[in-house]
């Protein structure tokens, strides 16, 4: 599956004109200083807030497209987030906030819960599926958010700021961890970051804002 | 190089300044200072009864003045009155809650703005309606049609012992005292339920959305687990002034001194319609019954209403 941008983004000083697109197994690297519109792209991606002009497609599919007044709804977009502030829910275990999204996809509880305990092996959380949030360390809780995503079999990835929450060593570890799980994703992936060390690491191409 | 000496602060507070702080205090310890003068007055004046009947005064069902000698002595018990009381209130919560949830969730995250604001400023004015307004409305509009309903209810689950009666007489029962009471509490339940609502993290529902949950399932997994607490202390707001109803109750509903948990039975009460009913004709030592009857009725709304006041404080302090 294959998302494209073509239009602005923002409001405002913040009004961006964007034009990319990316295709199955890429891992576009979207750069630039805060402020800069970043978070904003995969929002807009996500369904969260609406394009300010112009078309996003999907695979041909428009997702959001003011003029024409299309817009697809959040739970009908073939993506997953990976928040920069991760949002894991509070008040859940590990298990539960992993099995979140195929539940609000109608899967079957045994089947997600089968599911979810695949993808916290998948990054080292096998052990932590009754854990709370709260006690998870900075780079737990990311890996919880990348199973949270990756667990619904997207075809399309946004990782926002996917390093920022975590520590020094977490970072290194998830660092190492991140290129290995987006080499065998077989959608495409837009990667927001302001390290040139994460693109280096885990993009085929990157986008400058 | 010495440490330097440390030195007294002395703020010098402005005239202004004290005779403000002095005005706004004594406001705040006036509320206090009543509340203690009530509770000691109604003791006052009902110490006598709860001397002479102790215990039975709370489990007693009967209410008699006598004749004011030894012959025919006073018996006063409110059992019948204090559960009756609870009765209604938990029929009115029964009905009023799910309405709440229903009505605060379509306000904050469905109703279009054009429709939440005058929505909102007409449930204000539904709770600013005094009660016997509404006690008239149940009397003259509500009972006949509820009645029709307990009767159905009776017809439908008699098999269920709440909804038996001993007659097929349906009006003035505290199944219809409690949906009037119902309607007396939505408002409030409603206001706490939506402002709890509202403050439920809006960076989570947009979680759940990122990962392909719906508006319902944002709402389900976010809002109303944050909003718990925070209902539960609106709903025992509602409580507190079901319990303590009095005109609108007495009204629609039959007061009979025995304990009746069948809720379609036309016989009922609370405590505050007995005191209503009865003072205006009581001997003076039942005037110090109904004082002692008005102060068990003070303090449990008093314990409900500072129940619920924690709950929806610790519910904010979390958010």
């Amino acid at each position: 599956m294959s998302i494209s941008l073509q239009g602005t983004i923002g409001r405002g000083e913040f009004e961006r004109a964007l034009n990319f697109s990316v295709a199955d197994g890429e891992v576009l690297a979207i750069t630039g200083p805060n402020g800069s519109g970043k978070s904003t792209i995969i929002h807009t991606i996500a369904g969260l807030i609406s394009l300010r002009s112009g078309q996003l497609q999907s695979d041909n599919i428009t997702w959001d497209e003011p003029s024409t007044r299309i817009w697809v709804a959040p739970e009908n977009r073939t993506c997953a987030v990976v928040f920069q502030d991760l949002r894991l829910f509070p008040h859940m275990n590990v298990i539960a906030n992993v099995s979140y999204g195929l539940r609000a996809h109608g899967v079957a509880k045994d089947e997600a819960m089968t599911r979810s305990s695949v993808a916290l092996t998948r990054v080292g959380l096998s052990s932590f599926e009754k854990r709370r949030p709260n006690d998870l360390s900075g780079g737990e809780r990311q890996r919880v958010a990348l199973a949270r995503a990756l667990v619904v079999e997207p075809r399309v990835l946004l990782l926002d700021e996917p390093l920022s929450a975590v520590d020094a060593s977490s970072r290194a570890a998830i660092r190492d961890l991140l290129p290995e799980v987006l080499s065998s994703f077989a959608g495409a992936t837009i990667l927001v970051t302001h390290d040139l060390g994460d693109v280096e690491a885990m993009a085929t191409r990157s986008l400058g804002l | 190089m010495s440490t330097p000496e440390q030195r007294e602060i002395i703020i010098r507070r402005g005239r202004a300044d004290t005779i403000f702080r002095g005005v706004i205090a004594s406001g705040a310890m006036l509320s206090l200072v009543v509340l203690a003068l009530i509770a000691g007055f109604l003791l006052f004046r009902g110490l006598e009864v709860f001397k002479d009947f102790g215990f039975s005064f709370l489990t007693g069902t009967q209410w008699d003045a006598g004749s004011g000698d030894a012959s025919a002595p006073a018996h006063f018990g409110i059992a019948a009155m204090l559960i009756g009381s609870i009765v209604t209130a938990v029929i009115a919560l029964i009905v009023a809650v799910p309405f709440a949830i229903a009505v605060s969730l379509f306000l904050e995250y469905y109703a279009p703005q054009f429709i939440r604001k005058p929505l909102t400023a007409i449930l204000d004015l539904v709770a600013a309606i005094p009660s016997v307004i509404y006690g008239i409305w149940g009397y003259a509009i509500l009972m006949p049609k509820a009645a029709g309903w307990a009767k159905s209810l009776n017809s439908w689950f008699d098999w269920i012992w709440i909804f038996k009666v001993p007659a097929p007489i349906f009006d003035r029962s505290p199944f219809i005292a409690g949906l009037l009471l119902a309607l007396m509490v939505l408002p409030i339940t409603t206001s706490v339920a939506r402002e709890v609502y509202s403050q439920a993290p809006r960076d989570q529902i947009d979680a759940a959305y990122g990962l392909g949950g719906t508006k319902w399932g944002g709402i389900r997994t976010v809002v109303m687990p944050f909003g718990r607490s925070g209902l539960v202390g609106g709903a025992m707001l509602g409580l507190g002034r079901a319990l303590g109803e009095t005109i609108a109750v007495y009204l629609v509903l039959n007061l009979v001194f025995k304990v009746n948990f069948q809720i379609l039975a036309s016989a009922g009460g609370n405590v505050a319609s007995l005191i209503a009913t009865r003072f205006g004709e009581a001997t003076p030592y039942e005037l110090k019954a109904l004082m002692a009857a008005g102060l068990v009725l003070f303090l449990v709304t008093l314990a409900v209403n500072a129940a619920a006041t924690y709950i929806v404080s610790r519910s904010r302090t979390s958010a």
